[in-house]
């Protein structure tokens, strides 16, 4: 009658399942991108639009390029994250001000401060849809052959921050 | 009254043909039929479950768009999907991709239908045997009868 | 002061369901009568006290009482009353209130409708059903509790919009009917396995209400799909969104459920198999409120999740669902083996049923879950959507169809094979023949379309056979037989529908300025522009189109575009021509430049006979459930009484 226990056996595997279904997030999409080149741009810098920034430019440096947007409530809660970090001075963040417009953006930094060593333009979310981007903010840490490392969705905690991405900058910086 | 009729016509006709067959929202209806087609196999990803076809999301917009464009410069379905999966990751196919990783996915229920069809099979032909024991013997069967007629007369 | 009362109430319920478990169980177990006698009167005023707080709520919620939370968050000064009073069940708690008080009425059914059944039957049974009242008050007092208070807030966030519809009047307490109705087979089930006593009267007695609640649960699933139809402006019925998966697969296998306790009924066999499927069918039900509840997979269905909540749903899960596993491992050998059968014979083809349709369930919830679990090894994320689903279940309901056609007409123990291929060989020949030609008649020639015709056709036939021996043998009236007839026809329908508005639909997306008039399947729609309005809780842009075939008029449709005060959310609200051949569904898009609007317009052919056949399906387990063998029980414990 050992077959009358096959349910009971199904069904706990299934809880096992469940429960650490619990844990995880169904709506979070990580990136295919880990482990793969920073898409290329060039883009308008959004204090001077006659200059352009590529990732070409920026190889060498590890660096965090931080995507967001002056609508974009979220993106609020990590600013001070981001200040804190652009003041420790050891890892520079670049920003890409995602299908917004650039008057509101450089309103937003003058009130709430400015974390970004510069910002890029990307009006119509085109370089956005190469990096993958649904739902800004979104951070990625790109090394200094310019390959994506690390993709952090959602406002940076500093808490997320330190356990996540400051062990990897550190060693990615060696 | 010549002029007046012939001024009326003149303003009239641009104003009928006006009021005419209403166009397709798309400049390009094949393109459009083809775009939505694939989009509905897509996911939108911003939205809680909804189709790349039907969601108003603002990404969603962005993502049709885009697709319109590759088709319109001639990419096949497979390449705007390889496009779109290089970006997003295969979450946002609602048709899992057949690989290793999906196959007790796609093979599963067939597997466990023949399985149990084949368990089934061998299950009757064996409870068809075990009862078989079960029925009455010849003269089991004489002892019935007896006791059937003799109902009451004991 | 309402509010408090409300919560009160939902505490001494949960008192009166501890009562209504723990006392008859354990008198049961020891047999002693006092104790089992207290099953009905604590059942009763458990149910009482989950009604008068729902009415606490509900009143809350008609009185515009924006010091409750709930009422804050999921209501509006403005709201319509009717769908203030929905709104009580608009949100996870109100709707877990809700379970809760139909649990309570079936319940009470249960203490009305058995005293015909065995003293320690009735005490095990309420008792069970008890122990499922104690899990979800539990939960709400802890973790969902609707009554939780906030300062006076000036007005309400308002319902969702998708939610203000007639639909959302109905489609919620008839599904949880459904649901919660299994609780009463799932009670039967442990009841029989705790006593060990499980045979042909136990399965009468519990037919009845386990096709009661398939019958609601059918019901239930058909409006959930029609309302999607109407209310979400893209016209399609079926999106095998998590939450519809969650409705399909406990009706998949209340569908086994109830063709296994007709074998069980009339020949002792299928024991163990019944039991399982009771138990399966009501842990479906309840797995479904968790996969919704929890967080835990994305739909459009979802309510706000929170771990706690999942983790405390999971918990009752794994007691509830575990527990009876854990009895059924242990007890199924006792119930016996039923009598033989035939490799061919009525009961082999009912299991085959079983097997096909527990196999369609397995597949639903594969794909429900892959992601998941896909996720939980750390493998990745994949999404697992309609082309999956409808690649996959397609072809295991074929067969099922086919099974449906011949398996009324094959005899108990042993069919013969020759005489139902005697019987339905012409039936067969013609239903091919019709089956081949009359796509042509739409058109166009899809073999789908054959292959749907084809069984639909072939299931009309066995029904027309089957029909027809009866009134020639003269056997009279048979309000099983005849409602087993009925539900397999509302199958056929069903399939046509579904087959015709697949396969022969049709749309368009045009812009239209006033005046302008596009022709879509012989009709011809004439725009004649929008016209702001200002309803109860929105400001809408309406359009008129004005319908007409061959120059006669058919109707004039007015879509929407609202915009809700309170949210400021934008809806389409679209505009149909019902048809029992077709119908004509327009929806408007955006205004574009030059006061032109883009207008979505479909002509869908026979995409009411989906609805219409789930009803039928639903009527012909209401008639069987008619059938005087139920009613004779009843009249003799009127009898008894008396």
């Amino acid at each position: 009658m050992k077959r009358f226990l096959i349910p009971l056996g199904i069904f706990i595997v299934l809880v096992g399942f469940l429960a650490v279904g619990l844990k995880l997030d169904p709506r979070e999409v990580p990136s295919p991108l880990i482990g793969k080149p920073a898409p290329d741009f060039n883009l308008p810098l959004l204090s001077d639009p006659a200059r352009h920034l590529s990732p070409a430019d920026l190889r060498g440096k590890v660096w965090l390029f931080n995507v967001w947007a002056s609508w974009c409530t979220s993106c609020r809660q990590e600013h001070e994250t981001l200040l804190e970090i652009s003041r420790q001075g050891n890892l520079p963040i670049y920003g890409m001000d995602y299908k917004d417009q650039p008057a509101d953006a450089l309103a937003v930094l003058g009130s709430m401060g400015n974390p970004y060593v510069e910002t890029v333009v990307d009006l119509d979310g085109r370089v956005g849809i190469n990096y993958g981007v649904y739902g800004v903010p979104e951070s990625y840490l790109i090394d200094k052959n310019g390959i994506i490392r690390f993709k952090f969705t959602g406002p940076l905690s500093r808490e997320g921050f330190d356990k996540k991405i400051l062990p990897l900058v550190k060693e990615l910086q060696k | 009254m010549r002029r007046w009729t012939t001024f009326l016509l003149v303003l009239w006709l641009p104003l009928s043909a006006m009021a005419g067959e209403a166009r397709p929202v798309a400049e390009d209806p094949v393109l459009e039929q083809r775009m939505i087609a694939l989009s509905e196999d897509l996911r939108c990803l911003v939205c809680q479950n909804e189709s790349l076809a039907g969601s108003r999301a603002d990404l969603a917009q962005d993502l049709r768009q885009e697709i319109r464009e590759q088709m319109r410069a001639g990419k096949s379905d497979q390449e705007v999907i390889a496009y779109l999966t290089q970006r997003y990751g295969d979450f946002v196919l609602y048709k899992p991709p057949l690989k290793p990783l999906t196959w007790l996915l796609w093979f599963g229920p067939f597997v466990l239908l023949i399985g149990a069809a084949g368990g089934l099979y061998a299950y009757l032909k064996r409870r068809t045997s075990r009862l078989a024991d079960d029925s009455l013997s010849e003269e089991e069967k004489k002892r019935v009868t007896d006791l059937l007629a003799n109902n009451g007369n004991k | 002061m309402i509010p408090e009362l409300g919560n009160f109430a939902l505490i001494v319920a949960l008192l009166m369901a501890l009562t209504q478990s723990i006392l008859p169980l354990a008198g049961a177990a020891r047999n002693i009568p006092s104790w089992m006698s207290v099953a009905r009167p604590a059942a009763r005023a458990q149910s009482l006290f989950v009604a008068i707080a729902f009415a606490c709520l509900a009143y809350s919620f008609l009185s515009n009482d924006f010091s409750v939370i709930n009422v804050t968050q999921h209501s509006y000064s403005r709201l319509p009353a009717v769908y203030r009073f929905t709104a009580t069940w608009g949100s996870h708690e109100g709707s877990l209130l809700l379970w809760t008080l139909i649990l309570g009425l079936w319940t009470f059914a249960v203490t009305l409708f058995s005293r015909h059944l065995p003293d320690d039957m009735v005490a095990r049974v309420i008792g069970v059903m008890g122990l499922v009242s104690c899990g979800l008050l539990l939960f709400m007092l802890l973790t969902s509790n609707p009554f939780l208070r906030m300062p006076m807030a000036p007005d309400g966030s308002d319902l969702n919009p998708l939610l203000q519809d007639p639909g959302m009047v109905i489609h919620p307490p008839i599904l949880y009917m459904g649901y919660v109705g299994f609780s009463v087979a799932f009670a039967f089930a442990l009841a029989a396995l705790i006593s060990g006593k499980l045979d042909a009267s136990w399965a009468r007695w519990s037919r009845p209400w386990t096709t009661a609640a398939w019958s609601f649960l059918t019901l239930g699933i058909m409006m959930g799909s029609w309302w999607a139809y109407y209310e979400l402006g893209w016209g399609g019925w079926w999106f095998w969104d998590p939450t519809e998966n969650a409705s399909l697969m406990p009706w998949l296998v209340g569908t086994a459920l109830i063709h296994s306790l007709a074998v069980t009924e009339k020949r002792g066999s299928f024991k163990a198999w019944t039991v399982l499927l009771a138990i399966a069918a009501f842990s479906l039900s309840l797995l479904g409120t968790f996969l919704v509840r929890s967080g835990v997979l994305s739909s459009v269905h979802s309510f706000a999740s929170d771990p706690a909540r999942g983790l405390f749903i999971l918990a009752f899960l794994a007691v509830v669902i575990g527990g009876s596993l854990l009895l059924f491992a242990f007890r199924a050998n006792q119930v016996g083996l039923g009598g033989r059968f035939a490799l061919v014979s009525r009961e082999s083809f009912l299991m085959a049923n079983n097997i096909l349709l527990l196999t369609a369930c397995g597949s639903v919830l594969l794909g429900t879950l892959y992601p998941l679990f896909i996720d939980a090894l750390g493998l990745g994320k994949i999404s697992v959507g309609p082309p999956y689903f409808n690649s996959v279940f397609v072809p295991l309901v074929l067969p099922l169809l086919f099974l449906v056609g011949v398996g009324p007409l094959a005899r108990w123990k042993q069919a013969s094979v020759p005489d139902l291929v005697s019987r339905l060989k012409w039936g067969f020949a013609a239903s091919v023949v019709v089956a081949l030609l009359l796509p042509f008649t739409m058109g166009a020639w899809k073999p789908m379309v054959a292959v749907g015709y084809l069984s639909a056709l072939w299931i009309v036939v066995g029904v027309a056979i089957n029909v027809q021996s009866r009134l020639r043998s003269g056997a009279g009236w048979s309000a099983n037989f005849y409602g087993m007839n009925l539900a397999h026809l509302g199958v056929a329908v069903t399939v046509i529908g579904i087959t015709m508005v697949s396969a022969y639909e049709s749309e368009r997306n045009v812009r239209m300025n006033v005046g302008d008039t596009i022709t879509l399947q012989g009709y011809t729609f004439r725009f004649n522009g929008v016209k702001h309005i200002d309803g109860p809780n929105y400001t809408a842009e309406r359009g008129a189109l004005e319908v007409t075939r061959n120059g006669n008029p058919v109707t004039t449709l007015y879509p929407e575009k609202r915009t809700y005060l309170a949210s400021g959310m934008p809806f389409s609200d679209s505009a149909i021509n019902y048809g029992f051949t077709r119908d004509l569904y327009t929806a408007l898009g955006e205004p574009l430049d030059g006061g032109a609007w883009s207008v979505r317009l479909f002509h869908k052919p026979f995409v009411v006979w989906i609805w219409i056949g789930a009803v039928l399906m639903a009527l012909g387990g209401v008639l069987a459930i008619s059938d005087r063998r139920y009613r004779a029980a009843l009249r003799k414990q009127g009898r008894a009484v008396a």
